[in-house]
């Protein structure tokens, strides 16, 4: 079988030999399309940045110099290739457990939770480590089993992913865990976990709602019930969802203009540079504005999608596919809850929101998309 | 995979993964259509509303507080109450220039230079939209001041709120604490967003232990705010939904402290650095609980000046210093009962049996004497007389014979080493030395050895033993119910704001003393009454006149150590170098009301000035108001004794 959706530079070997920047692409083992893609979003990014975060100029470039760093860093990771990356993983995950374990006994506490390790010179979150580290360890767990995956397989990946979604809840990082939980699950799901599983696993967690709501912290319950009804503590947990409504109903279809939006720049609209940025796009650039950015991110995913279809072996196209999809899950959750679908959850808006580590951790898994899409498997089988 | 018998099927498995990639692609537009389903909701079918809320006209939520719930004595007397007043109030998000506007207020002095840092910090903390109350209480004279000038401080406004009041002033400021502008640290312990629109916030005492109560729950209401920020009706023809919710008041406290009884307690330690609590021994309840010097917490309430505050805290009399439950002492002969009945459960010493008394105790083989305050000595002396009499001597034995640990662990059961569990924070442990304790005291080897003469003097409350005024009461209300005991409590009960209910909190019981036969509380307790009733009784004239009877202890604490062969001479000693006095009792002696622990820093004489103290409490508690008058006759008069206990 042939698939025909190849991008533009490898459509035909006349073209490829014909493009110097195909070639420059190929020697550095990129994606073409998703680097335009990926460029794209972040460019616009940038745009929005700069007017939530108040025409500050200093802002502007410390993002744009992460941008710049995340694609050094992508760059970098597409330089390894997959087998590498698969002899890694299982080292890779265990370092990422022990630097949680770490944290929990010597960790920071900055804003109220246990998240940073510090190690002298740079403090980093090593639960932002598992986002990518999970997904490949399941991936290269999973490498040469016979797929769909047996019962013992099963327990074996469960065990993975429960250790550090625990540990990082523990912190406690309700958001995170649940994120680094998806990107471990992703990988299972596209295993082909078999549907009564999925359906069971669904009933097991319907189930375990009244239990799990024990354990939540205060603050955790209070953006839950928040959620249900904002309008329930509007000075407090709800005020988050009613100025971020505000603010993207305001917009309306085509927005108040750049640099206009009265929500955010009257600093009604909190944490509009970071997670919120969402509706000083909405604010902004109204309906039209959202359209356009969720058109660049669904490029980003059919590209990413098509890389993994085209993976060459299991291991491949389990991560390119598990990758591609955290990306959406990410972007999902953030514009869900700034949007007033989802609960208050801290997950910025991908490429866009304001901050570096997840810039770093997004552009390092687009590096593995291209290794894995350089190496792709040139004949079809 | 070992125990696999499946193989891979690759072809079977590309398949498989591109159903599951459609299956994704399925679910990532089904998310797409609910995302653009809700935008378009919010964007288009519900923009004019937004639109309304968030151009020209917008909502501002203003917070209403709660009035703060009242503290009152057990007879409902009011100790804390709420009062009107006017205070300052700075919106940042409306204030065009922060910095400038402050100084302004400087030059206008309304507002204190010192302050400045303060101001600034709190209005960092708070949200740009917040109201954030810069200066409390101002006076009619600065009221006029500010509103002749109102137009030059756009953002700034005068507000009437209420603010904590004491009638009282100082009486129970110990107990009940105060209230005082939220600050930094306040802000990591407290929902910032119930305390919105919340000025004052509990900073000691029962006005911090019981701040959830207090405090209540914070309403709000939506106002309509032009782009300056100033209140409208409405504008054009839409009238956004404007909702309100009214504050829920705190949560009305009665303590379990009486009033009258506090006062009197107050009154009788006027001018002296002292303590006192007073419990009832059958159910734990603090009637009265005494530091002095006491001080005005109204001025916490209003916001000390600098100046007024260092005043305070530099006091070489230390009002703030809580002495009944942060203040130290060593217990001295005040222990001795405890002892005693530590002496008879343990089998090291019987009731009858008696020890030669000559002034001076020495241990085998040993050079070193151990003094007795008497320096003729008692004679032949039993327990009941050891204690009535307090003979340093007799116990001096005993508690050589008994050993450190064995005594730490029988009186360790009264509550002394470890906190009592009052509730209000602060409390202080106190020390109860064993050999064990003292090896985890001191970092040096040589530091940790316990030596047999330390154990002698603990056996009068001498050494390393420290008890707190308020262990003190708690061990003196367990010896008058025969070893029951009950947590010591502030607060009696809570008057729920929303249901007018009234809760009472149960006395909470703790583990009781056990002895091997009840006769041996007879054998301390009745040297207790003789230490008041006896002819040779230390405190002999604390019982005169008194139609209930005591039972007591006296007891004094060195501050200042005398050395091997020198005199103890008081004219020598500067005053804050002399013996604490210090007194224990309770009454009636075969049905105890109320017990009580009386510290006087630097008093001398446990009976000369202790006793006395706690006879004029006993008094205004146990006597009608007629009675009382007589009984402070009878006593006032007789002339310090010998300088003894």
């Amino acid at each position: 079988m042939r698939i025909d959706i190849a991008g533009p530079g490898y459509s035909s070997r006349a073209q490829r030999t014909l493009t110097v920047s195909g070639r420059v692409l190929e020697a550095l083992h990129l994606d073409g399309p998703l680097l335009l893609a990926v460029l794209a979003v972040c460019t616009a990014g940038l745009v929005v940045l700069f007017s939530a975060a108040g025409e500050d100029v200093g802002v502007f470039l410390r993002q744009a110099a992460r941008v710049g760093l995340g694609l050094g860093v992508m760059v970098a990771v597409a330089q390894v290739p997959p087998r590498v990356l698969r002899a890694v993983a299982p080292w890779l995950y265990a370092a990422g457990v022990l630097l949680l374990v770490a944290v929990a006994l010597v960790g920071d506490i900055a804003m109220g939770a246990q998240r940073w390790l510090d190690l002298g010179v740079i403090r980093f979150q090593p639960s932002e480590i598992m986002k990518i580290a999970l997904p490949l360890a399941c991936a290269w767990y999973l490498h040469d089993r016979p797929l769909p995956p047996d019962f013992r397989t099963l327990l074996v990946l469960a065990v993975a992913i429960l250790v550090p979604v625990l540990l990082i809840a523990e912190q406690p990082d309700l958001g995170t865990s649940l994120l680094v939980a998806a990107g471990g699950a992703l990988v299972v799901l596209l295993a082909g976990l078999q549907l009564r599983y999925i359906l069971g696993l669904g009933a097991l967690l319907a189930g375990a709602v009244p239990v799990l709501w024990h354990f939540l912290h205060d603050y955790q319950r209070q953006r839950v019930l928040t959620f249900l009804n904002p309008q329930n503590d509007p000075l407090g947990a709800g005020y988050h969802t009613i100025q971020s409504q505000i603010a993207i109903g305001s917009g309306g279809v085509f927005g108040k203009g750049y640099m206009n939006g009265s929500q955010a720049h009257l600093e009604f609209l909190p944490e509009r540079s970071t997670d919120f940025i969402f509706a000083v796009i909405g604010e902004e650039w109204g309906l039209v504005g959202l359209a356009v950015l969720m058109v660049l991110y669904l490029f980003v995913l059919a590209r990413g999608m098509y890389i993994a279809v085209q993976g060459q072996d299991t291991f491949c196209r389990l991560i390119a596919g598990a990758l591609t999809l955290l990306f959406a899950v990410y972007i999902f959750v953030n514009s869900g809850m700034v949007a007033g679908l989802l609960p208050v959850v801290g997950v910025p808006l991908p490429l866009v929101s304001y901050g570096g580590t997840s810039m770093v951790t997004l552009m390092a898994g687009f590096g593995i998309l291209m290794s894995v899409h350089s190496r792709r498997k040139l004949v079809a089988t | 995979m070992a125990g696999s018998v499946r193989l891979k099927d690759h072809w079977g498995e590309q398949r498989l993964f591109g159903r599951r990639i459609i299956a994704a692609t399925v679910v990532i537009l089904l998310l797409v259509g609910a995302l653009f389903a809700r935008l378009f909701y919010l964007q288009v079918v519900k923009h004019e509303y937004f639109s309304d809320l968030s151009q020209g006209n917008r909502i501002r939520i203003e917070p209403l507080p709660p009035s703060r719930g009242l503290i009152l004595d057990r007879n409902g007397e009011p100790l804390a109450l709420n009062r009107p007043a006017y205070q300052l109030e700075l919106v940042r998000e409306q204030t065009p220039d922060v910095e400038d506007t402050l100084a302004r207020l400087v030059e206008l002095e309304l507002l204190a230079a010192d302050d400045l840092e303060r101001v600034r910090r709190l209005i960092k903390a708070r949200r740009s939209f917040d109201a954030v109350p810069i200066r409390l209480q101002l006076s009619e004279e600065e009221l006029a001041r500010f509103a002749v000038n109102r137009p030059d401080f756009p953002g700034v406004e005068v507000r009437p709120r209420l603010t904590r009041h004491y009638p009282k002033l100082g009486t129970g400021v110990h107990a009940i604490g105060y209230v005082g502008s939220i600050s930094e640290a306040d802000q990591e312990r407290i929902d910032v967003a119930n305390y919105a629109g919340t000025t004052l916030i509990g900073k000691l005492g029962v006005e911090r232990a019981y701040e959830d109560d207090l405090h209540g729950e914070t309403g709000y209401q939506q106002l309509l705010v032009n782009a300056q920020g100033r209140r409208v009706e409405r504008v054009g023809l839409s009238t956004p939904e404007l909702t309100r919710r009214e504050p829920v008041a705190g949560n009305d406290l009665y303590l379990a402290v009486d009033a009258r009884l506090q006062q009197a307690a107050e009154g009788a330690l006027a001018g002296q650095r002292a303590a006192v609590v007073a419990i009832d021994p059958r159910n734990g309840d603090v009637l009265a609980f005494v530091s002095t010097p006491t001080f005005d917490p109204n001025g916490f309430a209003r916001g000390l000046s600098y100046a007024e505050y260092a005043a305070l805290s530099t006091d070489i009399d230390v009002p703030l210093y809580d002495r009944a439950l942060r203040g130290v002492y060593p217990p001295g002969s005040t222990i001795k009962p405890l002892v005693a009945l530590a002496a008879l459960q343990l089998g090291v010493e019987r009731p009858e049996a008696r020890r030669l008394c000559r002034g001076a105790f020495q241990l085998p083989g040993s050079s070193h004497r151990y003094r007795d305050w008497k320096k003729t000595g008692h004679g032949s002396v039993d327990m009941h007389m050891a204690i009535a009499v307090s003979c340093d001597v007799y116990f001096y034995g005993v508690s050589a014979e008994m050993g450190i640990d064995r005594m730490h662990d029988f009186l360790a059961q009264f509550g002394l080493g470890d906190k009592v569990g009052i509730d209000i924070a602060g409390e202080r442990k106190g020390i109860l030395p064993s050999t064990a304790w003292k090896r985890g005291a001191f970092k040096q080897k040589s530091a940790q050895v316990w030596f047999p003469g330390e154990t002698v003097i603990a056996g009068i409350g001498q050494g390393y033993m420290l008890a707190t005024p308020l262990q003190l009461a708690h061990a003196t209300a367990a010896i008058a119910m025969r070893g029951q005991r009950f947590k010591p409590r502030l607060v009696k009960a809570v008057r729920d704001a929303r249901t007018g209910a009234l809760r009472e909190i149960p006395p909470e019981p703790l583990p009781a003393v056990e002895v091997n036969d009840p006769a041996y509380w007879d054998v301390i307790i009745g040297g207790m009454v003789g230490v008041t009733n006896d002819p040779w009784g230390t405190a002999r004239r604390a019982q005169i006149g008194a139609p209930y009877r005591i039972a007591g202890k006296t007891g004094t604490a060195q501050v200042f150590t005398v050395g091997q062969n020198e005199k103890y001479n008081e004219a020598d000693v500067a005053e804050r170098l002399r013996d604490h006095a210090l007194f224990v009792a309770f009454a009636p002696a075969d049905d105890p009301k109320l017990a009580v622990a009386v510290v006087v820093e630097n008093g001398r004489s446990g009976s000369g000035t202790a006793a006395p103290i706690a006879r004029k409490i006993f008094d205004a508690y146990l006597l009608p108001p007629d009675q009382q008058a007589a009984a402070a006759q009878a006593t006032v008069a007789a002339p310090a004794p010998e300088g003894e206990e």
